[in-house]
């Protein structure tokens, strides 16, 4: 099975300032990787802010178009000639936003979204048959129709807004789903429905998921593989346990070492981490050398020597 | 008395009365704690819990709809002794920034963008310092210093500055004073991983080394654990249990607590978390009884009718629930096995 998504060597280039001042910022700098070789899966991609993970989906979205490389989809680049075949390709690929209350216009009725996909997508007209594609979604998200007809945004949590949300973007049966950030504006006792149901749309709808967060420890619990991303570039890539288990590359283990973990009480747990300068770190240019792969199968930047 | 801040009761309440319609929203219903001299104390619930209005009222930011309605929360300050429910504009003027002071979440919309760093120092903090001129940009650049800023950043205006530096700002500009009691809301929410780790130490520092006593409110119990003495878990407008960091992570006597301590995913476990369903409560109508009751799995019909005190069940631990006995800490359900991905 060739892969759902390919993304070869792709790069996105800002100007900054002025159209003459020349200067550029690269958001994403030579990126591949493919999505969906064997199967479903849930493919994470990990950064700080500013490290191009949003740019990137927007990219394979076709929202925003890489200044090099290609991004092929199902063997089609996702640049679209016309209309019709840009609708083909956004029933396939759908994304679910992190704000799942500015995602929804506040004065509108939550199912008239879930209607209107259901008659752009599925090209629906009969009332009773948009109802059922729209409570099939719904159920599979752990919320029926009768829950949601005729709500709007501002009554439901936003767990449940976030639920409608990927219920919306399920209704045209894609087969790539693309989730930016979609826990980090959910409450904690909610965020874990959130993330369970990404975990059930893989291993019982079939669906992939690109996962985008800077949040390690659901990256772990639910990811296949995972990129880990500093400055538009990739720094480690591979099954997602096994890099976060150890960490090789310095940005690497210095995000693992960031990350709090509830078994640490008091402040000893809040100094900074010997062996890594975080803030020399954290603000040094782009980090440098060639992407590597390990005999573990999985590929680290290596600064070249 | 070692406490610096003891609250009893405290009601407040949104008071609407629009057109002749009359809607109240509970947000604060009943708050009891206090607070000691040099301790963290961590507030969490989740969105819409009233812990945002609850420290509105101790910062003494109330503004109309939001009333006190009942209680009181009295702060011992070196300078002398203040109600909130009760202290005059004049009194309360006194004591902002100077022995209170309030660290805000978004770092944008606190600094103004159209002033320089050092500008917005001294729109804060220049009357309660009584310094002026070339001594009160000394006193600020050393401060600057103390978070790991270099004191030419006085001269660039915010959007020039990283989240994380403005951030460092804002927790500057809360501690310019050396304040004996610190408000932090959310402080590092908006932060990645390694600036908020960063951001945290930090804060810990500063109050370590200033002696202060600091209200710390985030949702994330991660943080919570790692840098509260003592944690206080809200949920709709009423505290329903207050432990010691550890004991609240390993023997909760809430369900609602033994939820939210159970469903943080750590790196190294995959087992199935559970998460809890239903919906937070509305506070304009909220359950009777025990406010959690539609979403707990210890439900009895007592809870639904009377609603449980804030009783003592162990050493520094309170908790509201009728079955505090009967909670155990939630295991991870069954260890899931991963098929191996190529």
């Amino acid at each position: 099975m060739s892969a759902l998504l390919e993304v070869r060597g792709v790069s996105k280039v800002f100007p900054i300032g002025g159209v003459l001042s020349g200067r550029q910022m690269r958001a994403v700098d030579d990126v591949s990787f493919s999505v969906g070789e064997a199967g479903p899966e849930i493919f994470t991609i990990i950064g700080e802010s500013g490290s191009g993970k949003t740019t990137l989906a927007r990219m394979i979205l076709g929202l925003e178009h890489p200044t090099s490389g290609d991004i092929i989809f199902e063997g089609q680049p996702v640049t679209h000639p016309n209309r019709a075949l840009r609708l083909k390709f956004m029933g396939k690929v759908q994304p679910v936003f992190q704000n799942p209350f500015e995602a929804f216009n506040p004065l509108k009725r939550v199912d008239g979204y879930l209607a209107s996909t259901a008659r752009q997508f599925l090209g629906l007209r009969d009332a009773a048959s948009i109802d059922a594609a729209m409570d099939g979604a719904l159920q599979k998200v752990g919320l029926s129709l009768a829950e949601v007809k005729g709500r709007y945004p501002h009554e439901l949590s936003g767990g449940q807004l976030q639920r409608v949300a990927i219920a919306r973007a399920l209704i045209p049966n894609p087969s790539l789903l693309i989730a930016d950030e979609p826990v980090s504006m959910v409450d904690a006792s909610l965020r874990m429905a959130i993330v369970n149901l990404l975990r059930d749309l893989r291993d019982n709808f079939g669906v992939c998921v690109i996962y985008i967060t800077h949040d390690l420890a659901t990256a772990y619990y639910i990811s296949d593989r995972l990129v880990i991303m500093q400055r538009g570039l990739i720094v480690e890539m591979g099954v997602a346990r096994q890099i976060l288990d150890a960490p090789q590359h310095p940005y690497s283990r210095l995000l693992k070492a960031s990350v709090l973990s509830p078994e640490t009480f008091g402040g000893a747990a809040l100094a900074p981490p010997p062996d890594l300068d975080a803030s020399s770190l954290a603000t040094s240019a782009s980090p440098a050398g060639a992407l590597v792969v390990q005999a573990d199968g999985r590929a680290v930047r290596l600064p070249s020597s | 008395m070692t406490d610096i801040l003891s609250v009893q009761d405290l009601k407040a309440y949104y008071l609407m009365n629009y057109f002749g319609v009359r809607r109240e929203v509970r947000a604060v219903d009943g708050v009891t704690l206090s607070i000691g001299r040099n301790e963290v104390y961590g507030i969490a619930g989740e969105s819409s819990s009233g812990k945002t209005s609850l420290i509105k009222v101790l910062a003494a930011a109330i503004r109309p709809p939001l009333r006190i309605v009942g209680g009181s929360a009295l702060y011992r300050f070196t300078t002398g002794d203040i109600d909130i429910a009760r202290a005059s504009r004049d009194e309360l003027d006194a004591i902002r920034w100077r022995n209170l002071s309030y660290i805000m979440q978004g770092s944008m919309s606190v600094l103004n963008p159209l002033r320089k760093v050092g500008r917005i120092f001294e729109d804060f903090a220049s009357r309660p310092l009584g310094l002026s001129g070339a001594a009160f940009r000394q006193r600020v650049a050393q401060h600057l210093e103390r978070l790991k800023l270099n004191p030419n950043i006085m001269n660039a205006y915010p959007h020039e500055l990283s989240g994380g530096m403005r951030q460092r700002v804002t927790i500057g500009l809360a501690t310019v004073c050396n304040p004996e009691f610190i408000i932090a809301d959310e402080p590092t929410t908006a932060l990645d991983v390694v600036v908020q780790k960063d951001v945290l130490g930090l804060i810990k520092d500063l109050q370590t080394s200033m002696g202060s006593s600091i209200i710390f409110v985030t949702h994330d119990m991660a943080v919570h654990a790692n840098i509260a003495d003592r944690i206080g878990i809200i949920y709709a407008g009423r505290l329903v249990e207050e432990a010691p960091t550890k004991t609240l992570f390993t023997a909760p006597k809430h369900p609602y607590t033994a939820h939210l301590v159970a469903s943080l995913p750590r790196i190294g476990d995959t087992g199935q978390r559970p998460a809890l369903e239903g919906r937070p409560p509305n506070l304009a109508d909220p359950p009777a009884g025990c406010r959690f009751h539609p979403r707990c799995p210890l439900v009895i019909d007592k809870c639904k009718t009377e609603v449980p005190p804030l009783e003592t069940v162990g050493p520094g631990q309170r908790s509201a629930c009728w079955r505090w006995r009967d909670v155990q800490p939630i295991a991870p359900q069954r260890p899931r096995v991963m098929e191996t991905v190529k």
